[in-house]
């Protein structure tokens, strides 16, 4: 069999696993796996990008994500004027002394005579840099907070349209992609994995802790969609009409349309995504990217500029990552920094990669739909399994009781169990690299 | 008067409990930097194996309590420790027979074993959270303080009292036992010197007969080991949450890069000074200042650098500047 045709074949059984879904379970639920799956398949097309193609090994997936959800609250919520009067000037002034006292003593490091001087310098503009910025950035923060706490409390959006916070998540994830890669990208492999891991957890305690950004772990809700709301097609004379004609209810058929228009609008992000990384794989820079990752000293013995390109990659990669952050967002219709978890966003993503074919695109992405298909069935199919095994145990069995409440914690098991069995029986992936 | 009351005060709520935290940040550390200087790669699945084997401590702990048998004063998780380092190690031992084998006969790359001991961290994530639960247990008994509070303030006069709890106490003595055995191992058993040399170097270390699979056994049994008496210290002292042990992860492999991978004295050095930064940075010192400094000059804030949530924060930014200035570490570790 052609490796064509085996792509496609599993493409096939992955679209018949979601169309059984709808058969078995319902319709809804089918399109919200679909939904996921192509987010879940986004990103892992950028992890892709640093891992398949440049042998980066980033683990702060996480953070890219949650940068993007920051960006569609940033861009889609409606200002608030009143905390905008109250701090706005006072938290951005704060922000930019921060940002120039640090800029200062990068500046002054190799300027300052080496020895005790720098030593003594460098503390010394790190220190006042700290005290202005606390003391200009403090009482704005606190003056924004008092706005309307239960309700505001932080700066607001800009109210512009929601498509328009996709790519500027991407954009805000490159830019701390951007920043990271310039100190950590350097390091060894296993460095910059803990570096991006650490990196991950700021960017969330960041989000749980700043109130005046996106009001912290009292989530921001309410985000507005690209999409039409359900109570507003259930009470279209013109919708229900044609639903009934189709012969559904109305309050179903106005759910299946909301997460179809999700589909839709996130298969073309997807496919504008792929279409652009299958032409990079294939481009001079795609051969280049490869060579660097097989053999870095050959490639820059060669001369080509590892670092650079490196940096480059991990921003792209970054960005993607971003974008479908945001995506996911705006389909939650909220922003819930406590629910951002390193298992879930970070360490997940890689199984997809992993299992799909670490360096072929088209893997990355069978990856994403197959393993978010998996995250999800998992638990009725482990709660079926469960039922079973525990059938012959006395109903009061505490035993039983317990294996019937642990199925939820199946997943991770067999995530893991997937995982370790592609590496060490198919480690290429499903659909390995040419 | 004043002068005491700031020094006690300030070892209360910052050297006490930083000397505890430091001491199990420590016994982690060196498990992970164990398994980098044997095995070469980076575990990941280092926070796992630690709740794994705290896990097995705590079900016999509750198994103990039940049948009445105890330590008196002293945690019942004291007695229940061995059988969770015995539980621990045959999970360790068993991953590594089914899984880390197989690669390192194959010799791959260092970073396809960092991703294999992903999929180990999600297998023994999910076994305990199926066996457990992923809620939060508490498992300490026995005596509760060392000396409370206010023992300390009758007994010395000061206005600031100075507990110590038991949990902290135990956990310093038991980390300085648990080291010096190590060391003395490392330095003076004949397994402990071949361990040492197949970590300094693989092939010359072949050659002088030293058998490879042997000193990955014992090197795999002193890691569940340490990991489990790590965990169950952290256990005591905070209390156990599966997750919270997956986050432990971070400060630990920052101890680790901080003191040089691959370096036992260097992890201990470097879970110090993650704790004590960590704690330093975000405490509110206003409590102390109040005492040293006159009374015009006293804060009005609670002069706290950074908020408790960002602890993480102070571990990532440690770790990138002693990576940025000096990348062995500070005991000058390997670098592969």
């Amino acid at each position: 069999m052609n490796p064509v045709m085996k792509n496609t074949a599993l493409f096939i059984a992955m679209a018949v696993l979601l169309l059984l879904t709808g058969i078995v379970q319902s319709w809804n639920s089918a399109l919200l796996i679909l939904n996921m799956g192509l987010i879940s398949a986004i990103m892992a097309l950028g992890v892709n990008l640093q891992w398949g193609f440049a042998g980066l090994f980033n683990v702060g997936v996480m953070g890219f994500v949650a940068l993007g959800g920051l960006a569609s609250v940033l861009i889609t919520m409606p200002p608030v004027p009143e905390a905008w009067a109250a701090g706005g000037p006072g938290v951005l002034l704060g922000l930019l002394l921060g940002a120039a006292s640090i800029g200062i003593a990068i500046w002054a490091y190799p300027r300052l005579p080496k020895g005790r001087v720098r030593v003594l310098g460098m503390g010394a503009i790190l220190v006042i840099g700290f005290i202005v910025y606390r003391a200009v950035f403090d009482p704005a923060v606190a003056a924004i907070e008092a706005v309307n706490p239960a309700t505001s409390g932080y700066l607001g959006g800009l109210g512009l349209p929601v498509v328009l916070a996709w790519p500027v998540g991407g954009v805000l994830a490159a830019g701390a992609a951007w920043i990271i890669g310039k100190s950590a990208l350097g390091l060894r492999s296993d460095y910059l994995a803990i570096a991006t891991l650490g990196i991950a957890e700021i960017i969330i305690a960041i989000l749980k802790n700043e109130d005046w950004l996106s009001r912290g772990v009292k989530n921001v809700i309410g985000l507005p969609r690209p999409v039409p709301n359900e109570i507003d097609l259930q009470n279209d004379p013109g919708f229900v009409s044609t639903a009934e004609g189709l012969g559904l209810d109305p309050v179903t058929a106005s759910s299946l349309y909301v997460k179809f228009g999700y589909a839709v609008l996130f298969t073309i992000v997807l496919l504008i995504l792929l279409w652009l990384a299958q032409k990079a794989l294939h481009s001079p820079w795609g051969r280049m990217m490869r060579a660097i990752r097989d053999n870095e000293t050959a490639a820059e013995a060669m001369g080509k500029d590892v670092k650079g390109r490196h940096l480059q990659v991990f921003i792209l990669g970054s960005a993607v990552c971003g974008i479908a952050g945001a995506m996911m967002t705006t389909l939650d219709g909220q922003l819930t920094p406590g629910t951002y978890q390193p298992l879930r966003f970070t360490f997940l993503i890689w199984v997809m990669v992993i299992v799909g074919g670490s360096g072929n695109n088209l893997g990355a992405v069978l990856g994403g739909f197959l393993i978010w298909f998996l995250w999800v069935q998992v638990e009725p199919i482990s709660g079926f399994v469960m039922d079973v095994i525990t059938a012959g145990m006395a109903e009061d069995s505490a035993v039983r009781a317990h294996l019937l409440d642990s199925t939820a914690h199946m997943r991770l098991l067999t995530m893991g169990v997937i995982m370790l069995l592609v590496l060490r029986f198919s480690p290429r992936g499903l659909i390995p690299e040419k | 008067m004043e002068f005491f009351n700031a020094i006690v005060a300030l070892s209360n709520f910052v050297v006490i409990p930083a000397l505890a935290y430091g001491s199990q940040l420590a016994l982690g550390a060196l498990g992970v930097t164990l398994i980098y200087g044997i095995l070469r790669f980076s575990n990941f699945a280092h926070g796992d194996t630690m709740a794994f084997g705290t896990m097995v401590t705590i079900l016999m702990t509750w198994w103990f309590q039940s049948i009445g048998i105890g330590l008196g004063p002293l945690p019942t998780a004291l007695l229940a420790m061995p059988f969770g380092i015995v539980g621990c190690a045959a999970m360790v031992l068993l991953t590594d027979r089914t899984v880390y084998r197989f690669y390192r006969a194959q010799k791959v790359k260092p970073v396809i074993l960092v991703i294999v001991s992903m999929g180990v961290m999600f297998v023994m994530n999910g076994l305990v959270r199926f066996i457990i639960g992923p809620g939060d247990q508490r498992f300490a008994d026995g005596e509760r303080f060392v000396i409370t509070a206010r023992d300390f303030k009758t007994m010395t006069g000061l206005d600031e009292g100075m507990a110590i709890k038991s949990t902290q106490g135990i956990t310093v003595v038991t980390a300085v036992i648990v080291v010096g055995l190590l060391f003395w191992f490392l330095t003076y058993t004949r397994t402990g010197k071949s361990m040492r040399a197949y970590s300094d170097n693989e092939d010359l270390a072949l050659l002088s007969g030293i058998n490879p699979e042997r000193v990955v056994l014992v090197t795999w049994l002193i890691v569940a080991a340490l990991a489990t008496v790590a965990g169950t210290l952290y256990g005591l002292d905070k209390s156990f949450k599966p997750f919270t042990y997956f986050q432990l992860l971070l400060p630990i492999f920052a101890s680790a890069i901080v003191g040089g991978l691959g370096s036992p004295l260097g992890a201990i050095a470097g879970g110090f000074v993650i704790a004590f930064s960590e704690v330093t940075i975000t405490y509110a010192w206003k409590k102390v200042l109040v005492y040293l400094l006159p009374e015009s000059l006293e804060p009005s804030g609670l002069v706290q650098l950074l908020s408790t949530d960002y602890k993480f924060a102070v571990s990532f930014v440690i770790l990138l500047i002693v990576l940025l200035f000096r990348p062995t570490g500070l005991f000058r570790g390997k670098s592969v």
